[in-house]
């Protein structure tokens, strides 16, 4: 390719006629595209960062938060969203492999290849979902976010006297409170029966609510009492994440998470349905009779860019 | 090349069984290079913090180490899969340079930023 760019006249390419960049106007268009599309996935991943710098101190873990595995029971993190590269690296395969077999013109192998491709990216969207659920649904106990907005543990074996004169376990206060649907009030806590605890986030600053948190030595902060109480009544217990509360640490790590996942799992769907057209026109022979296959190698960028994004959501989002 | 109605370029470049054998050996080849990095990644992810005594210490370089795994992953998807590091030079420079520019300074300023805003929302807190 280096030879053949060095014998072309310049003036001649630029003048019209041929691509100056030695490719097609469709294929051109495509990295146009992905270019922009990649600055806006850069934008919001730096945003991210920002703000994970800024709240470097109580940002939650996501090793802490995403521990779920289909048919396992217990803490495994990462092995899930491991799991879910790994099929989106698998379909990225299937898919050059389908470039590859339109090159040679064989039409049962993109066939096969773009099928794959096909079925790998709707099990990552539905691996997506799942991910979602646990993250929305949250854990059987619920945290405590205190008055102030900082979300804490609760530990200890106590229940929670309620305005309608039941009690219930602290264990089960998530399930009790994470359920409240318009219209539906539930009632609050009006005492607290038994030894409780609350465990503040670790490394945590003085908050603004009286209580001097300096040392860096103190990795966990502890409640109990009468401190543990108040802190009790005056918070509000609640399950799981959306875009108002997380359960898991602040409010923005459930509110990038959203956005960025779901900016993503957008593009993976959009991918499988683009996907899907060129698969029936590839059955209906468009491109045996178009006499190249190059709206697979089209098709190919966006999935592959598909695959890059998540390389990057993965490592950000997950590892670092 | 003298034909210029001809174009330049062909839509979709053929290749024949014997090429395509090739090509096919070296997709394999770079898959397990990106499911071999991604291993790494994920148990270096789970076994970090039993590497030192102090993980405090070290969490500096373990997230370099991913970063620059996450690159060299990015690396072969670019230029292999999506075809790039065959495409001409124009091309290439056409789509990488705003990262290199860009993407790489935001970045920069981004995190720096951050980092003065907590320290300074700190001291205002404590003051």
């Amino acid at each position: 390719m280096g030879h053949q760019t060095e014998s072309l006249d310049t003036e001649k390419i630029w003048g019209g006629g041929e691509s100056p960049f030695g490719i097609s106007y469709g294929k051109m268009m495509m990295w146009f595209f992905l270019i922009s599309d990649a600055l806006t996935f850069s934008g919001f991943l730096v945003s991210y960062g920002f703000f994970r710098h800024r709240f470097s101190d109580i940002w939650p873990v996501a090793e802490n938060v995403f521990t779920h595995f289909p048919f396992l029971h217990g803490h495994h993190p990462l092995l899930y969203v491991a799991l879910m590269t790994f099929i989106l690296i698998m379909s990225s395969v299937t898919m050059v492999l389908a470039v590859e077999a339109g090159h040679r013109m064989n039409r049962k192998s993109v066939i096969l290849w773009l099928g794959l491709t096909i079925v790998g990216g709707l099990i990552f969207v539905g691996s997506q979902a799942w991910e979602w659920y646990h993250f929305i649904h949250g854990t059987a106990e619920g945290a405590l976010q205190m008055a102030d907005g900082t979300i804490a543990h609760l530990a200890g074996d106590f229940t929670l006297a309620l305005s309608d004169g039941s009690s219930i376990a602290a264990a089960e206060a998530g399930e009790y409170f994470g359920h409240s649907h318009v219209g539906h009030q539930h009632a609050h806590i009006v005492g607290v029966t038994g030894e409780a605890s609350v465990h503040l986030p670790q490394a945590l600053r003085a908050m603004g609510n009286g209580l001097a948190i300096g040392s860096e030595e103190v990795q966990q902060f502890i409640l109990t009492g009468d401190a543990a109480k108040e802190a009790i009544m005056s918070g509000s217990i609640i399950q799981g994440a959306n875009l108002e509360v997380n359960e898991y640490g602040v409010p923005l790590f459930a509110d990038f998470f959203f956005f960025i996942t779901g900016f993503h799992g957008t593009h993976v769907f959009s991918g499988v349905v683009i996907n899907f057209v060129i698969f029936v026109n590839v059955i209906m022979n468009t491109y045996e009779k178009r006499g190249h296959y190059e709206m697979v190698e089209k098709v190919g960028l966006y999935w592959h860019f598909v695959d890059l994004v998540w390389v990057f959501v993965f490592t950000f989002f997950y590892l670092v | 090349m003298s034909d210029h109605s001809d174009s330049a370029y062909e839509f979709a470049v053929h290749h024949g069984e014997e090429e395509g054998k090739k090509i096919r050996k070296r997709i394999w080849l770079i898959f397990w290079v990106l499911l071999g990095i991604t291993t790494v990644e994920v148990t270096l992810g789970l076994i970090w913090k039993s590497l030192s005594a102090n993980p405090d210490a070290i969490w500096g370089i373990i997230k370099w180490t991913f970063i620059i795994l996450t690159l060299f992953k990015a690396f072969y998807i670019v230029f292999d899969y999506m075809h790039l590091g065959h495409e001409r030079r124009n091309l290439k420079w056409t789509i990488l340079a705003p990262y290199i520019i860009f993407v790489l300074y935001l970045t920069f300023i981004c995190l720096n930023e951050a980092l003065a805003i907590r320290d300074f929302d700190f001291l205002w807190w404590n003051s």
